[in-house]
């Protein structure tokens, strides 16, 4: 959908259901006997996978693992920064061996953090297979990835912000878009 | 959440004096993040400092620091040159400067140092373009000492805040005080320095007026969260300070009797070497309530974390 700046593509109801909605997609993607864990991408991907393993739990009964992602070193513009950015730590306290890893974001953009993600989570271990899962993909690639799981397709010009709220660290649910 | 984004503003690590509360703070949380790394079952290498280049410098024997700023430097994928000094060839002043000149020809992003000199990594951060990280100098600092010593006790105490500190030997001849008295003091704990008073000088108290002063191990030891023992350092000239090793031992060696006299909690340091039998028996040194290994561990992510921080160039710089 077209999104112009001030516009709000998803207040909390909304949130919540598109959840719901992204949650009962992976499961329908999965293979009998396929074990899967969720690693959210720190900060916003985090509490939106713990939500996700919430709801897949529910519906399956089976244990959903959640890890924390921190890509801050893995980033391919980490030289080239002023300052260095705090790293948090990342929380992966399960195997990723064989496993079927859901990597969860809020924003899909360019491509660079999922690109970092991979190479983050491969030092862990080596899954049975990596699925991508955004709460907004919003375009504007520049590398060859997309979402397997996108909540809601945005179109936002080069220089506007799609800004993802959760109440977990922002005290709302929220998305919104804005002008830089 | 933090409000404001905060980025390390030093562009060295000369010592601890330097460095604010909220500056400790983010060295230790960033420590947190690469211990993660060094607990990673099977790939412990992040690409933090790629392309970059860090020079050891030891000026001074060191075993345990320098494999320590090793091991970091290699999981944080940088490149690594070991200057191998020769101590007798080289002298402060003049020759160190020279030194730096011909390292600065080999465009090092990192200087990892050890020198005699108090001061010796002033000097060469005046001189040089890269970022000079005190791995010792003298009597002075040992800035990454105190950080991890500090690690430890916040990963097995919770905070710094208000722990009772016990600091007990060779006051006089120790960076390791000095860098963990600015640390300590900074992070709102309550340090004690003990000791024969030939070796815990009074002028002590001119810098840190909030340290107390005892010669009395005893009488201290009951109060104290932490005790940190120090080595006797007898190349540096411990010896010429008390009658005898015997009688340093009879009343300030920490031994099961002494341990009677402290809280079953008490947290037992050491920067080591240990000298076993001397400043603290093996009993002591190998019991429940040490942390000196754990001290050991603690320093590859501890050196990590200061490393990645002084990696990227500073807006704004300060020394």
């Amino acid at each position: 959908m077209p999104a112009a700046p001030g516009s709000c593509p998803m207040d909390s109801g909304q949130m919540e259901a598109v959840l719901r909605r992204l949650a009962g997609e992976l499961m329908a993607q999965l293979r009998p006997g396929e074990e899967v864990v969720l690693l959210g991408i720190r900060s916003r991907g985090l509490p939106l996978a713990e939500r996700l393993g919430a709801m897949v739990r529910q519906a399956t009964g089976g244990p959903v693992p959640v890890g924390a992602l921190d890509i801050t070193l893995y980033r391919d513009d980490l030289t080239e920064m002023v300052g260095s950015p705090i790293v948090r730590p990342t929380e992966i306290p399960f195997t990723l061996k064989d496993r079927t890893v859901v990597l969860v974001d809020d924003v899909l953009f360019t491509g660079r953090t999922v690109r970092a993600a991979l190479d983050a989570l491969l030092d862990h271990g080596r899954p049975h297979r990596v699925l991508l899962l955004v709460l907004a993909d919003r375009g504007g690639r520049e590398l060859p990835i997309q979402a397997d799981f996108a909540g809601v397709t945005l179109a936002v010009a080069a220089g506007e912000r799609v800004a993802v709220r959760v109440s977990e660290i922002d005290g709302e649910d929220r998305v919104t878009v804005e002008a830089c | 959440m933090p409000t404001a984004r905060y980025t390390f503003p030093h562009k060295h690590l000369l010592g601890i004096e330097p460095l604010s509360a909220r500056d400790i703070t983010a060295l230790l949380d960033q420590a947190r993040a690469f211990e993660e790394v060094c607990e990673r079952p099977d790939i412990k290498i992040v690409p933090a400092l790629r392309k970059k280049l860090v020079v050891n410098l030891f000026f001074e024997n060191s075993t345990r620091t320098r494999n320590s700023f090793e091991i970091a430097e290699k999981r944080l994928s940088a490149e690594i040159i070991n200057f191998d000094a020769d101590t007798s060839s080289l002298n402060k002043g003049e020759t160190l400067v020279d030194t730096a000149l011909n390292l600065e020809a080999m465009h090092p992003d990192l200087i990892v140092m050890r020198h005699s000199a108090p001061g010796a990594h002033a000097l060469l951060a005046r001189h040089m373009k890269a970022s000079i990280v005190n791995a010792g100098d003298g009597a002075h600092e040992h800035p990454t000492q105190a950080l991890l010593d500090a690690y430890t006790l916040r990963k097995k105490l919770g905070q710094l805040q208000g722990l009772r500190v016990a600091i007990v030997g060779d006051i006089r001849n120790s960076r390791v005080v000095r860098s963990n008295l600015w640390l300590l003091t900074k992070m709102g704990a309550k340090v004690t320095l003990v000791g024969p008073p030939t070796l815990v000088p009074r002028e002590m108290q001119a810098t840190w007026p909030s340290v107390d002063i005892s010669y009395d191990l005893d009488a201290v030891l009951p109060q104290q969260d932490v005790v940190m023992m120090l080595r006797a350092q007898f190349e540096r000239g411990t010896g010429a300070y008390i009658p005898g090793q015997g009688e340093y031992s009879r009343y300030y060696q920490l031994n099961r009797e002494r341990m009677a006299r402290a809280r079953k909690d008490v947290v037992v340091l050491h920067p080591g070497p240990i000298n076993r039998g001397l400043e603290i028996t093996s009993e002591v040194a190998d019991g429940p309530n040490n942390l000196i290994l754990d001290q050991v561990t603690n320093g590859v992510p501890v050196r990590m974390a200061v490393l990645y921080l002084l990696s990227h160039p500073h807006g704004e710089q300060v020394p």
